[in-house]
């Protein structure tokens, strides 16, 4: 592919999703963008991208962008922001929620939807702890596609057995064929929708716990800055953030203080102003 | 700190193949059955850490071979995940209610076998 064609394709990706493309990631538009080239009739890739470059054709943008959202996910992952998540964040919402007993999580960039089911499933776990609260699990992600799939929440045998305890198995799941659906109370926990990191926050409302996971290794300095900002403006005076385990807001923002113990795991440093 | 031991328990030495070779590259000693029957008489010699237990076997099955087992002295202390074709709700329910701690249905990999060694703390 010429030069000019892939550097003009970088730009538009990460003015569209913020992902930055470098030239040794070339491979990876390659095989990522050859189904569709051959879908939209094109010879290869590099006529795929001239045509991106000619018509802007906002459909074809949106399935080439989907197609380069790395959707790697599964339950549990990494387990020890879901301990973290029922031994240090949740004890602290019961405490500090007490009068209000609402609770609301935002996960972003929740690709095939595992992340927020996982959640779900930790809060039924904990039965009347919650009783009487309000809880809003709103779980966005910038594809369209992995949206559908996680609003179906149908999963393959291998996704549910990759972390998920057999236990949380039986109770959560039922078989659809050869594969594995959650059931209808968890799935209704789940308030799915499209949202793209580099917008404005607003019309999510305001959270107390943020699970951002592996989204900004993915973003170049300023757009993790620009997305780290947003969080902070959608987040409760002593929200949670929860980042990837091989992620830090070193230089980025001094508006989080880091957990000593739990890997991963911010709380914003107004906690006295917390409202109760 | 000497490794954990596990048994691995399967009628198909190819399963049993794969099994040892993911749970040596984790760590772990393995020895190997390929019935109930040979499983109980090596837990009886040595009873192991950990147990990866097939269900559909000729002789004992590994239900069968699960419940003789935790009657035998220091036959409640090895952790059992059953590794199975059957993959219903109910086998996985019949599983853990008859007191297996984790459940594999097959086809497995590394992947799956080091997540569900995790959930039961052997990892």
């Amino acid at each position: 592919m010429s030069v000019g064609d892939f550097e003009y394709f970088c730009d538009l990706i990460k003015d569209r999703s913020g992902i930055v493309l470098s030239p040794e990631k070339a491979y990876l538009v390659d095989n990522r963008l050859a189904p569709i080239a051959r879908q939209y009739e094109h010879a290869d890739v590099p006529e795929l991208l001239r045509a991106i470059r000619t018509s802007r054709d906002e459909k074809l943008l949106r399935e080439v962008t989907d197609a380069l959202t790395t959707n790697e996910s599964f339950f549990f992952r990494d387990k020890k922001p879901f301990d973290a998540f029922r031994e240090v964040m949740l004890p602290h919402i019961l405490e500090t929620r007490a009068s209000r007993r609402r609770l609301r999580i935002w996960c972003a960039a929740c690709s095939s939807g595992q992340e927020p089911y996982s959640l779900a499933m930790i809060l039924k776990d904990m039965g009347a702890a919650f009783d009487g609260w309000k809880i809003e699990i709103v779980a966005t992600d910038i594809s369209h596609a992995i949206l559908d799939r996680a609003k179906e929440g149908v999963f393959s045998q291998f996704e549910v057995q990759r972390g998920l305890p057999a236990k949380m198995l039986i109770q959560n799941f039922e078989k659809h064929g050869d594969n594995w659906g959650i059931k209808p109370d968890i799935k209704s926990k789940i308030d799915f929708r499209f949202f793209n990191l580099l917008d404005n926050p607003r019309s999510l409302g305001v959270f107390d716990i943020v699970f951002c996971r592996n989204v900004l290794i993915y973003f170049d300095q300023s757009t993790k800055q620009t997305v780290l900002e947003s969080i902070v403006s959608a987040s409760e005076k002593d929200a949670f953030l929860v980042l990837g385990a091989a992620e830090t807001m070193i230089g980025l923002t001094n508006a989080y203080e880091r957990h000593p113990d739990r890997q991963g795991l911010y709380q914003i440093q107004h906690p006295k102003e917390a409202a109760a | 700190m000497s490794s954990k031991s596990f048994l691995v328990v399967d009628d198909s030495k190819f399963v049993r193949h794969v099994a040892c070779d993911i749970l040596n590259k984790l760590g772990f000693e393995t020895e190997q059955a390929d019935d109930g029957d040979t499983a109980l008489v090596a837990c009886q010699a040595q009873m192991p850490d950990a147990i990866l237990l097939d269900w559909n076997m000729p002789r004992v099955d590994g239900i069968t071979f699960m419940r003789e087992l935790r009657t035998v002295p220091g036959g409640t202390t090895p952790t059992i995940l059953f590794c199975t074709a059957n993959n219903d709700l109910e086998d996985v329910q019949t599983a853990l209610m008859e007191g297996a701690d984790e459940y594999i249905m097959k086809p497995f990999d590394e992947e799956i076998m080091r997540t569900k060694l995790e959930e039961v703390g052997l990892l």
